[in-house]
């Protein structure tokens, strides 16, 4: 769905990886993670809570909420606010996020 | 608690990096917090990080690297820069409550100079919440913060000036299989001559000659261009397959692989709503805009609104609004004498006039569409909670006269985007079943927090005072 417009640095700087639902994406610095899943082809983030319809980023821009997911171990994260960082352990956000 | 700020400056696009860069030069002590990691707000998004990267700075243009030196005199300037910080709370008195990873701060300042920018117009179709339906938007920042472009059948659905910009900057990045579905109406097209006039003054020739630039490209590409575009609807299952659409008396299908929506950008009113600024309907851009004085003064005294934010008037014009508030500022803080304030407000006055009189030729001839403004029955108006436009119909039909009352029937505007994207849709939808106007309809009334904020959070603040 999304490529690289450099084809030459499509490959990560060492150990520019996150983990999502178990397998490795790789990113570039300063890709947001939703950017990152994108471009990995990660579709979708989440279910909607309501009536568990699929859900993937909208805006990229912090205002529809729809790119949420699980940042180790926090639920409800913005991914489209927040820049990929090594080693990040993300999953889909299955729902409404938990109390506790 | 922080001591007491000159201004704090909320946005960091070209209208917050104006102000900023203004206020702190002119000696007052000034604050920038905004979400995003570095300067440059959407428009101009990763600007310094794309400066040393030569083919997308190319790709992007020139009035894109504009921005560069925006932030350049922002980094340059005294002003205190807080990025990757969020702003979950305004009070009316200038005290501004922050979270950055997961810490929460309260600040106040004597003023305040709201610069959050646009946001694109909600274009409910049915289909629109599938995983690849996104915004014109959404593609071009991940272009411009990722170098990411999209890569199969892209079809981009709408009108206006970022959706053909947009366009040709997929072409020049390697896009292959673009294939576009203008929605502009053909009937705007006599009534937006009228304003031509006034857009062939001022900067407004610069504008036409860009957008004329773009129609070109857009056919030398050989772009497939379907006009007069209406009653879209996409579907898929797991994720947007295909785009079936009106054009003149034909209904066509084809197939895609991801779909980006744009019908105009409308001012992001989260925050100056939270507070309680005077909103105004506005006929010609077809959505609410804060009320200012000719300084971008809000309705409550010192409280300004710079940019976008205040009414859609582009990148350009929206850093001149930034120094006519931060100049405003600089004055009732008796850092400038009243012939120094007389003399930089007629220039910057002069230059954004310059840049508006392009404003309502664009604003009449991609005037959006009624289909998107009240959209039919089955279509998800609110996309957080799941609720039809057919629901919103269903509760003004019993009696429902505003967008809060339809909030509690409906849960609409009450999902995690705080109704940021369903609330111009709901409250069209309740006008037009009332026979009242935007006016009489109102908005939802918007409350903190503007952004998630957990208990825990909150607490750690408490116990630090």
């Amino acid at each position: 769905m999304f490529t690289r417009v450099e084809r030459n640095s499509a490959l990560p700087a060492g150990g520019n990886v996150l983990h999502f639902e178990g397998s490795p994406v790789p990113f570039q610095p300063g890709d947001s993670v939703a950017a990152a899943l994108l471009a990995a082809g990660a579709s979708p983030f989440r279910e909607s809570p309501v009536d568990d319809s699929l859900r993937a980023p909208y805006c990229m821009m912090g205002v529809c909420f729809e790119c949420l997911v699980e940042i180790d171990g926090r639920q409800n994260q913005q991914s489209c606010l927040t820049t990929a960082r090594p080693g990040m352990i993300v999953k889909r956000q299955h729902g409404a996020r938990t109390l506790g | 608690m922080n001591a007491l700020w000159d201004a704090i400056v909320i946005g960091a696009g070209p209208a917050g990096m104006t102000a900023a860069t203004t206020l702190s030069e002119g000696g007052a002590r000034t604050l920038v917090v905004d979400e995003q990691p570095a300067p440059g707000g959407q428009i101009y998004r990763a600007v310094e990080r794309n400066m040393d990267n030569a083919s997308l700075s190319a790709l992007l243009g020139p009035d894109y690297a504009d921005g560069a030196a925006l932030a350049t005199s922002l980094r340059a300037s005294a002003a205190e820069l807080r990025f990757g910080t969020s702003v979950w709370r305004v009070d009316a008195d200038g005290t501004v409550w922050t979270k950055a990873d997961g810490k929460i701060e309260r600040l106040r300042a004597r003023n305040l100079v709201i610069a959050s920018g646009a946001m694109e117009r909600p274009v409910p179709v049915p289909g629109w919440t599938l995983p690849g339906v996104m915004t014109v938007g959404a593609l071009q920042i991940m272009l411009k913060d990722a170098g990411l472009r999209p890569c199969g059948r892209l079809v981009l659905a709408g009108c206006g000036p970022l959706l053909y910009l947009f366009a040709v900057q997929c072409l020049e990045a390697g896009v292959s299989d673009l294939v576009l579905l203008d929605t502009a109406e053909r009937a705007n097209f006599i009534p937006a001559l009228r304003h031509l006039p006034k857009a062939v003054s001022g900067h407004g020739p610069g504008y036409l000659r860009k957008g004329f630039g773009l129609m070109t490209a857009l056919r030398r590409h050989g772009v497939k261009i379907y006009r007069g575009v209406s009653n879209l609807r996409i579907k898929g299952t797991e994720r947007a397959a295909t785009a079936i659409f009106r054009t003149g008396a034909r209904t066509l299908r084809i197939d895609l692989d991801l779909v980006a929506l744009h019908e105009g950008v409308i001012p992001n009113q989260q925050i100056a709503r939270s507070i309680g600024c005077a909103h105004r309907w506005d006929e010609e851009q077809r959505c609410f805009l804060p009320i200012l004085d000719p300084m971008r003064e809000s309705s409550i005294a010192g409280i300004f609104i710079a940019g976008d934010g205040g009414g859609i008037v582009g990148a350009v014009a929206s850093a001149h609004t930034g120094a006519l508030c931060a100049l405003a500022i600089l004055k009732r803080l008796g850092k400038i004498t009243e012939a120094e304030f007389a003399d930089r407000k007629a220039i910057a006055q002069q230059a954004l006039d310059a840049h508006l009189t392009i404003r309502p030729f664009l604003d009449r001839l991609y005037r959006p569409r009624d289909e998107v403004l009240v959209p039919a029955n089955e279509v998800v108006v609110c996309r957080c909670e799941a609720i039809r436009a057919g629901a919103i119909r269903d509760v003004v039909q019993r009696g429902c006269l505003g967008p809060n009352q339809a909030k509690a029937f409906l849960r609409c505007g009450m999902g995690p985007c705080q109704g940021r994207i369903c609330g111009p849709t709901v409250g069209a939808i309740i006008a037009r079943g009332t026979g009242q106007t935007p006016d009489a309809t109102g908005y939802y009334r918007i409350r903190p927090p503007l952004k998630p904020v957990s208990i825990g959070e909150l607490a750690s603040q408490y116990e630090e005072d």
